[in-house]
């Protein structure tokens, strides 16, 4: 990996990591009395690591510059072995969670073992500690395909990829040590919170200067989607994440926003993240793998660009359906709930044109489990979005808020969606990347997506339950006026169910390891002897021969 | 270099780009996408025109409906007390004797009585109201503070060492942690305490009861009494009968001898109405048994 690095990007690199020791070495002083000392630790021990990494490579040649003439694949690579590793760490966690609310008493009174904590290392694990690795690997992957250029340079893919995990890393081990700005899905306080507004600005500029570098003189769909997702999400966090650090060697902060507007801000975020992130992003990945795979041409163009602007325009007034029969103005509420309806309509438009695009390969669909995540994922994503625009409409948000319905509503579209489609885009990147043939088991996939579909289903369908029965029981009243049930009779009726939403989750997670598996022997096995990229699917001369030499 | 090709399977024709091997067809967008584009549209504009929807510098567009979240809720919540007044009102006159005789009134003390309990009470004392370790059961003859209806109502208004200027306060000194008693005097007292309640097991010896008592009487008579009932005044629990807060093993009475015992309850006051409170006293009474 380190000998990939020119001789200049490698010191570059200890330049970088010197100055990530420096800052950790800053923190675990200032910070002794704090958690965020534990964290300085971290920093300067990951960034120690790293040095030693570069510095025993340093006697390594120059790289060819034949590698020029190939798409710098390394980072896709580590992204995939590390999506797959944050994917079973956060589906685990996500079951204990599952467990802790079937159970309680499983929390052996330690802190960090309490629901509060261990909650978040679930969200963060598997929103971003998965599916950002995943959109970073993929996003490498695709844009130097589609813009036939190369990477413009080794360094920075690997800084964006390993400066995300360490703030991947960051988040959830301040979870468990208490560390959080509470705010949902921003959890991360702000020294966390600075560095990747570091790592994800290094991101929009790479994928920029890539672009920039496209033999093709189109941008495809799949590359809108994709830098949506870059650049909403560093505006997204940027404004939410605004706060006043109380100091150098305290890990707290104050928000610079207050009462409803803190909450407002959070939910544009909120809502937003669900929007670039977890769907822009993940579009971006199922308009790349999905034609690839079943070796269909894209159903419709005009509807891709139909779809692209109606998600992106109407999203951006959805968040406020998370306040409905709030403090918040009803004005505010009436723009959410509205934009959220005509959403459902390019939403949909996305949706039917990936399962349209299946048109003359259904058979493939059959034959094919890691085309069938996909297809099973563009289904799960037309649902998902015509429950979220139910569930925005006031009346109907009057019986799901604050129920489990709305945690079914998130697993459908996470489970179903944006896992689905990221094991479909991993099981035909890794042959790809590491070429070979095809995966180790092609039975293998096939159980993963039977375990996947079946703890999605089973999930999903007790969160229905117990959210509409937790709903109608909060609301009922009885005819003189009183209300029929306590709190403590509604989470008693839960039981069950919450025992059945483990049971789903485990399967997804079985479902997970034998992925890791699969994976795992894939790349232990045999590469194709010789160079296999398809003819036109290498970087266009021109622009190997415009690379610095560095 | 845009060379449109006819896609076999669809008829249709691409859009003549390629990228890494994927083509587009140029399909036309279909019509059911712009009608329902059209329709949710109109929908949306609609409801714009007819309910608060644009900000407009101080003030908000109101709508044609004129509906106002603020204005329906005040409403419903008035009209909800209205219709609940009529049997409210007669439980916030009459006295608990006259409630308690009245079986109708006794019904809704009993639907209405189980969600308060189970949302501000069962919390400690259980869904049952029959307690657990540290919470007292409430379904006895067995008070701290006094099992008459003005006596719970006041305990349930101002609490058990709460932050109300009124609460009831009480506190058991930790005589072995303080150093007030050595540890066989300890032993001895509950030794002595144990036998008030059940016969004495085999080998405990009558003098170390007998000397147990001389140690109570110096230390613990003042509050729990000269023969150990209690004192409701003080919130002392009574020793002599078989309802036991913290366990009634030797264990769980020494470490209470030798720590000290402070319960909490929180004041009511400012989060009940004076309704509610009394229907909660009403049906906590109900619940009592023999």
């Amino acid at each position: 990996m380190v000998a990939q690095l020119t001789k200049s990007e490698r010191q570059v690199a200890l330049v970088i990591l010197l100055a990530l020791t420096i800052v950790g070495l800053i923190f675990a002083g200032a910070g002794k009395d704090d958690p965020i000392g534990v964290h300085g630790f971290l920093i300067m021990a990951c960034a120690i690591a790293a040095i030693f990494a570069v510095i025993s490579a340093s006697a390594e040649p120059e790289p060819s510059p034949e590698r020029l003439d190939t798409y710098y694949d390394d980072p896709s690579k580590i992204g995939i072995v590390l999506a797959m590793a944050w994917a079973a760490v956060g589906m685990l966690v996500g079951f204990w969670v599952a467990l802790l609310l079937a159970f309680p008493d499983l929390t052996f009174d330690a802190g960090w073992a309490s629901f509060g904590r261990l909650r978040p290392v679930h969200t963060s694990g598997v929103i971003f500690g998965f599916g950002g690795n995943a959109l970073i690997a993929t996003s490498f992957y695709v844009m130097q395909r589609t813009s036939r250029a190369r990477l413009p340079d080794q360094l920075s893919p690997l800084f964006v990829l390993f400066g995300y995990n360490l703030f991947c890393l960051l988040a959830a081990t301040g979870y468990l040590m208490g560390i959080t700005q509470s705010k949902e899905y921003a959890e991360p306080e702000w020294y966390a919170d600075i560095w990747l507004v570091i790592v994800w600005v290094t991101y929009l500029v790479l994928y920029l200067r890539t672009l920039a570098r496209r033999q093709e003189p189109h941008i495809y769909v799949a590359n809108w989607y994709y830098l949506a997702f870059v650049l909403v999400v560093a505006m997204l966090h940027i404004v939410n994440n605004l706060a006043v650090p109380v100091g150098l060697g305290s890990a707290k902060s104050y928000s610079l926003f207050s009462g409803v507007q803190d909450a407002m801000t959070q939910w544009w975020y909120g809502h937003n993240a669900v929007a670039f992130f977890l769907t822009a992003g993940f579009l971006g990945m199922m308009y790349y793998y999905l034609p690839k795979r079943a070796g269909r041409p894209l159903f419709s163009y005009r509807m891709s660009i139909i779809s692209f602007w109606g998600i992106t325009f109407l999203y951006m007034w959805a968040g406020s359906h998370h306040l409905h029969y709030t403090a918040l103005p009803q004005w505010v509420q009436t723009l959410g709930m509205t934009f959220s309806v005509m959403l459902l309509v390019p939403s949909w438009s996305a949706a039917a044109n990936a399962l349209l695009t299946l048109n003359g390969a259904w058979h493939k669909v059959r034959d094919d489990a890691t085309l069938r995540f996909m297809m099973v994922a563009a289904v799960f994503y037309g649902l998902t979005t015509f429950e979220g625009s139910f569930l925005a409409i006031r009346p109907v948000n009057a019986l799901s808020h604050y129920t489990d319905w709305t945690v079914g509503h998130v697993h459908a579209g996470a489970l179903g969606w944006v896992a689905m489609i990221t094991f479909g885009a991993i099981y035909a990147s890794v042959p790809w990347l590491w070429k070979r043939d095809a995966m180790y088991s092609a039975r293998l996939v096939e159980v993963h997506f039977w375990f996947a579909v079946t703890g999605t289903i089973i999930y999903v369908i007790s969160m229905w339950n117990s959210g509409i029965i937790q709903g109608l029981m909060w609301r009922t009243y009885t005819p003189e006026g009183t209300l029929a049930y306590s709190f403590v009779d509604s989470l008693i009726e839960m039981h069950p169910y919450y025992i059945a939403r483990a049971i789903g989750g485990l399967f997804f997670l079985i479902g997970t390891l034998v992925g890791c598996y699969n994976i795992w022997m894939t790349v232990r096995g045999e590469a194709l002897p010789a160079a296999t990229e398809p003819a036109g699917d290498i970087p266009a001369p021109a622009i190997a021969a415009r690379q610095p030499a560095e | 270099m845009a060379v449109e090709e006819r896609d076999g399977h669809s008829g249709y024709l691409t859009t003549g780009h390629e990228w890494n091997g994927i083509k587009e067809l140029n399909t036309p967008v279909p019509r059911l996408v712009y009608l329902t584009l059209a329709v949710t549209a109109l929908f949306a504009v609609g409801y714009w025109i007819l309910m608060p929807a644009f900000p407009l510098g101080s003030t908000f567009t109101k709508g044609l409906l004129g509906a106002d979240d603020r204005t329906a809720v005040t409403a419903a919540v008035k009209q909800a007390q209205t219709d609940r007044a009529r049997w409210t009102d007669l439980i916030a006159a009459k006295s608990y004797d006259d409630i308690q005789g009245d079986p109708r009134l006794m019904a809704q003390v009993r639907a209405t009585g189980a969600v308060l309990f189970g949302d501000n009470c069962a919390a400690c004392h259980q869904r049952d109201a029959r307690g657990g370790n540290g919470f007292p059961n409430l379904t006895t003859q067995s008070w701290l503070w006094g099992g008459t209806p003005e006596a719970i109502a006041e305990t349930i208004r101002v609490g058990v060492n709460a932050a109300h200027p009124n609460t009831r306060v009480s506190q058991m000194p930790a005589f072995g942690r303080d150093g007030v008693l050595k540890r066989d005097e300890m032993e001895n007292v509950v030794a002595y305490v144990m036998s008030l309640s059940a016969p004495p097991a085999g080998k405990v010896s009558a003098d170390r009861i007998a000397a147990g008592k001389a140690v109570f009487t110096a230390n613990c008579a003042a509050c729990h009494g000269p023969e150990g009932r209690g004192n409701l005044e003080l919130g002392a629990p009574n020793l002599t009968d078989s309802h036991w807060i913290y366990g009634s093993d030797a264990t769980a009475l020494y470490a209470g001898v030798w720590g000290g015992l402070q319960n909490q309850m929180p004041s009511w006051e400012g989060r009940l109405s004076a309704l509610d409170r009394k229907i909660l006293v009403l049906y906590i009474l109900d619940r009592r048994g023999p």
